[in-house]
């Protein structure tokens, strides 16, 4: 059942002329989107939105602005609305469009079609060719819930389509922070991704504007136009943000917000936003595509405090196995596809796959179950090794991995980035560190200097899987 | 410097370096005599793959792990040879 005041994305935007959606090359006032469309049939011209009713639609296009105009077009409208990662493998569309039933897709004026996307029926969406709509589109109440598919961020098997509607993606958006009239949010997620689409939404759902990053922009350009624009709210992930930091822009942008997701948030990381940052109220959410938005932290330290798990609260969370569980009505419905697995447990519970450890009254975060390391029997997440590495002034960035060892099975090895010098003085410092803190067969065999660790389009750091 | 020394000189930085006490390096000093456990000979051999750019144990299957120092020298200077 619909809830009563279920209102369609258009219907939330408001007539204000004040709030805007922008990337790089365009600037459009979210009032002039109630009464106009930007969606053109491929192979003919005329109205195609209405056209759409009860449609699923497979939003392809290379360009996220037309993405965003795309949703708000046919939320409310679409039966089904699957947002389509710029990443995903042309090997994956036929059973992309198998598994979601896709009618239709919509794909950008500039980019060339592939191949799978000719057999659906075709529109374009064209950002700045908006145009008034030939019959007007009310208040934008919805006709059904139109449901919305995400990607997971796996990047190498096929993907895995995760189901929403708008009340899950919607849910997180009640506290204070998320409702901000006149913020204006940015983050380095592309709005495709399931971080990315809550941070467009909490600007479109709670009365503010949005900038659309670039994947390809220069971190320096982005955070120039960022301060242009004035951006008050932004996101990213932990590697997002390692990276922001390397810019010499950055230190003359000041964000109200600073939010990071996605990733562990270590305390040097924390230190360092919050030292740049310094008017900045600085977060760590907890987040997955499947289980939705759990949990925000702003007191500036790692980890959360246990005694989440026992607050009453729209989410509830539970450590079993090592691994942090989290039922609420942010989570996805399921997976698409027959042969999907189960998204939640028969209690509801969604295992997220991240490892916690209790230290004191707080947990911390450990790493994903599925990077251990196994060192002779004895396990190493990455991510704790990373933390005591990042602790050192001198390191921007580490990436530790497991090498094969035909002793051990393997043993744990470091790619470091430097902040500045890097040499023999900087290894011998990061080992003693790792002496101290952690347990010896969690200290690398082996630390190398690189230029730099690479990012995935998900926004995470690629990791190597021994 | 000889694939012998190289190989004795890693045994005494790694044994420093995990705090083991190591008895002096002769051919038939037994492995499981040498104070060092299984995650030193780990690291000595990812240490020694890095700098002869050589793994006997990968370069042969069925190789068994050697038992004593001069064993474990000459499993590398066989394959360097």
């Amino acid at each position: 059942m619909l809830p009563p005041d279920a209102t369609a994305l258009r219907g939330r935007l408001g007539t204000s002329g004040r709030r805007f959606l922008t990337d790089a090359a365009l600037r459009i006032s979210l009032g002039d989107l109630a009464d106009a469309t930007s969606l053109v049939a491929a192979d003919g011209d005329g109205e195609t939105c209405d056209e759409l009713t009860g449609a699923s639609v497979l939003v392809a296009t290379s360009d996220q602005l037309a993405t965003v105009l795309t949703l708000i077009e046919l939320d409310g409208v679409a039966s089904r609305l699957v947002l389509c990662p710029p990443d995903l493998a042309q090997a994956h569309l036929p059973f992309v469009i198998a598994t979601a039933g896709i009618d239709a897709v919509v794909v950008d004026r500039a980019a060339p079609v592939r191949d799978a996307l000719r057999g659906p029926r075709r529109l374009i969406c064209d950002p700045a060719g908006l145009m008034p709509r030939l019959t007007p589109s009310g208040p934008g109440r919805t006709q059904a819930p139109t449901e919305w598919v995400l990607f997971t961020s796996g990047t190498t098997s096929r993907p895995k389509m995760v189901l929403h509607d708008f009340a899950s993606l919607a849910a997180p958006i009640s506290s204070a922070t998320a409702i901000e009239q006149g913020a204006v949010w940015s983050t380095f997620y592309d709005i495709r991704r399931y971080g990315g689409l809550t941070i467009l939404l909490r600007a479109l759902l709670g009365g503010g504007s949005m900038v659309l990053s670039d994947a390809a922009e220069k971190v320096d350009d982005f955070f120039l136009r960022a301060a242009r624009d004035g951006v008050t709210h932004i996101s990213g992930t932990p590697s997002h943000w390692r990276r922001a930091l390397m810019s010499e822009a950055a230190r003359r942008f000041a964000p109200n917000y600073v939010r990071l997701s996605g990733e562990v948030a270590d305390q040097p990381l924390l230190d360092r936003l919050q030292a740049v940052f310094r008017g900045a109220n600085v977060a760590h959410a907890f987040a997955s595509t499947e289980a939705g938005v759990a949990f925000s932290i702003a007191d500036g330290m790692e980890g959360f405090p246990a005694r989440l798990l026992d607050e009453p609260g729209p989410v509830e969370l539970r450590v079993e196995d090592g691994s942090l569980r989290i039922r609420s009505r942010r989570a996805a419905l399921r997976y698409l596809g027959d042969d999907a697995p189960r998204l939640a447990g028969d209690d509801g519970f969604v295992d997220t796959g991240d490892m916690v450890e209790l230290r004191g009254d707080r947990y911390r975060f450990v790493g994903r179950r599925e990077g251990i390391i196994n060192i002779g029997g004895l396990k190493v997440h990455p991510e704790e090794v990373e933390a005591v590495i990042n602790t050192h002034e001198g390191v921007r960035m580490s990436r530790v991995f497991g090498r094969k060892s035909p002793i051990t099975g393997a043993i744990v090895v470091a790619d470091v980035v430097a902040a500045a010098a890097e040499g023999d003085s900087l290894r011998s410092d990061i080992l003693t560190l790792c002496r101290d803190r952690l347990a010896r067969h969690k200290v690398p065999v082996a630390i190398r200097f690189v230029p730099s660790l690479d990012i995935l389009p998900t926004g995470k750091l690629a990791r190597r899987i021994a | 410097m000889s694939v012998r020394n190289v190989i004795a000189s890693h045994f005494v930085q790694v044994a420093q370096q995990q705090s083991k006490q190591l008895p002096p390096l002769a051919d038939d000093l037994a492995l499981l005599n040498s104070g060092l456990d299984s995650l030193c000979f780990a690291i000595i051999v990812a240490r020694l793959e890095d700098e002869l750019a050589i793994d006997p144990f990968a370069a042969s299957e069925d190789s068994a792990f050697p038992v004593t120092f001069g064993e474990f020298v000459r499993l590398y200077e066989n394959v360097a040879a």
